[in-house]
């Protein structure tokens, strides 16, 4: 079994080690930096997650990407995640083309929501048409990444009769995922589309996404589909110890979901949860480089998965924090989860 | 005890799967329900919910004693209001602009309120709306466990809220009842136990404050 592992960000606004945050300008700098020391570190892929927020000033993460393709050789690059619902899948293939040809063939996406709905408003949808729109939308991006002239019609774009779209990619179509938090139909709809299944779990025990992993495969054979691989995203902090990594990772985790738990309906986090979701039964990959390594292992043996993406950083952590963890994830995680799945 | 009733879950989406698979848990009889065709949840009810029937909308209503509405309540304004006539009815559902869009049917009052004068002829309880989905399997526990928690029933029907407190209690929460579905307006979002997962004390607490605040 050949395991892949990818680092993902959303552009999470860094602070200088007196805590002042730094300008939205230079945070995407850094990430630009943090994408070319990951290929350095060892780290199989890159991902950027579209948001639009003042601590998540990140709405063109293509752009960083193509930043990072210029600078690297090897890591694959991609979205983490697209907000497809609110853009048009032509547009979104044709940046995801171009990014795979300035990258050689590098490029992915990640299409789902996340937990992020400030594109809707910004862009004049309505959230209460998310379904619809998203559904259209994933079936036209199917169609794109055939290639070929694409002929289709729905109600959330206009339609395209035998339509060239470019840049034609050289070698068929990159890697496509779609993102699914908790709906077992979004399981299913990927499985029917022909995507990749990409498991967001950012709460709870990763082991109940199980069930949906083998709903996955087996959803693919009803449909007449070869096996297609799984992923799991979960947000996480590396430092050289459990403390330290705690200790960085907990006040900013707090803060952030403290002032976006009212609108993404979390619980406001407390102590005792933290302490749960660092445990080995939760959602987050908080500790030293063996305890997160152990972890990741559990869960991609439990769900079937065959690449794990740590989402890390948090609005508020320094830069330096930032490519110590990367450091740390690509020479010590990486290699240490290989060595407990072999 | 009384032999639990049979359970219809209306909507297979993030909360659904999970309220049906806790009910099974708990010894219900579960049915579960699109607004579409039962073949197409077939194989979520047999790896998400094992032990549940996929079934048409109508019939699982038609043979169940408690009906719960799992759907997103943008949804539930297309709902025939026949189709649950004089049946007990959870509403599970929230209305929340900020994470769903505004709906100008919701925008003045609690969102149970709502959903029960559009639906007449039915008795509505509001329960299970407001411990997320993530959670809600995690932290139930059985009557007794030291570390269970609170869960909040509100309704205008004492009988009705009863039996709905009883499921509560069943699946693994300290059933809490609130006097009326004006009352349950403590249990929306925005509200001080929305999103929150409380001992039962902590939960007490934090609804009569809440009250106490509005008086």
């Amino acid at each position: 079994m050949t395991y892949t592992f990818g680092l993902d960000t959303f552009g999470d606004r860094n602070s200088d080690a007196g805590g002042k945050p730094l300008s939205h300008a230079q945070t995407i700098r850094n990430v630009a930096e943090e994408g070319v020391f990951a290929e350095q570190a060892g780290v199989d892929f890159f991902g950027i997650g579209e948001h639009h927020t003042g601590y998540f000033p990140m709405p063109a993460g293509d752009v960083v990407l193509a930043a990072i393709a210029a600078r690297t050789e090897r890591i694959r690059l991609g979205s983490a995640v697209t907000v497809l619902s609110s853009d048009d899948p032509v547009r979104v293939f044709q940046r995801y083309s171009t990014l795979n040809a300035i990258s050689g063939g590098r490029a992915e996406v990640i299409l789902g929501r996340g937990s992020s709905i400030e594109s809707f408003p910004l862009f004049g949808y309505d959230l209460a048409d998310y379904e619809e729109l998203f559904e259209e939308k994933a079936t036209l991006f199917a169609e794109l990444l055939k290639g070929g002239p694409v002929t289709w019609e729905g109600k959330t774009r206009a339609p395209l009769l035998n339509q060239d779209v470019v840049p034609h990619t050289e070698s068929g179509p990159f890697p496509a995922w779609i993102g699914v938090g908790g709906n077992p139909q979004s399981v299913i709809r990927a499985a029917r589309l022909g995507f990749s299944l990409a498991l967001a779990i950012i709460g709870g025990p990763p082991a109940r996404f199980a069930a949906y992993s083998q709903l996955f495969q087996r959803a693919l054979e009803k449909f007449g589909r070869p096996p297609l691989p799984v992923l799991v995203h979960s947000p996480g902090h590396v430092a050289a110890t459990d403390e330290q990594a705690k200790a960085e990772f907990w006040p900013r985790w707090q803060d952030i979901i403290t002032l976006i738990a009212p609108e993404r309906g979390f619980a406001i986090p407390t102590e005792e949860s933290f302490d749960r979701e660092t445990g080995p039964h939760g959602a987050l990959y908080v500790g030293s480089p063996e305890t997160v390594a152990q972890k990741i292992a559990t869960s991609l043996r439990a769900l079937g998965a065959t690449r794990f993406d740590l989402k890390y950083g948090m609005p508020g952590l320094t830069h330096d924090q930032l490519m110590t963890n990367i450091k740390l994830y690509g020479h010590q995680v990486i290699p240490r989860v290989r060595e407990l799945l072999s | 005890m009384r032999e639990p009733g049979r359970l219809a879950v209306l909507g297979a989406g993030h909360v659904g799967p999970v309220i049906a698979r806790l009910a099974v848990r708990a010894g219900y009889p579960v049915a579960i329900a699109t607004s579409g065709d039962p073949e197409d949840i077939a194989l979520i009810t047999e790896l998400v919910i094992p032990g549940a029937q996929p079934r048409w909308a109508a019939d699982a209503v038609a043979d169940a004693d408690i009906v719960v509405l799992a759907i997103p309540l943008h949804r539930f304004l297309d709902v025939d209001p026949g189709l649950l006539h004089g049946k007990l009815v959870v509403d599970a559902m929230n209305y929340w602009p900020a994470s769903d869009g505004v709906l100008k049917a919701f925008e003045d009052g609690g969102s149970s309120e709502i959903v029960a004068r559009r639906l007449a002829g039915s008795t509505v309880v509001k329960a299970l709306n407001h411990i997320g989905y993530h959670e809600l399997e995690d932290r139930a526990r059985p009557a007794g466990a030291p570390d269970r928690r609170a869960a909040g029933v509100a309704g205008d029907d004492p009988a009705a809220a009863v039996t709905i407190a009883s499921l509560v209690d069943r699946i693994g929460y300290d059933p809490v009842r609130l006097g009326s579905l004006r009352a349950g307006r403590v249990l929306q979002p925005g509200g001080p136990v929305f999103g929150a997962v409380l001992p039962l004390p902590e939960f007490e607490r934090a609804v009569r404050e809440d009250a106490r605040s509005l008086t």
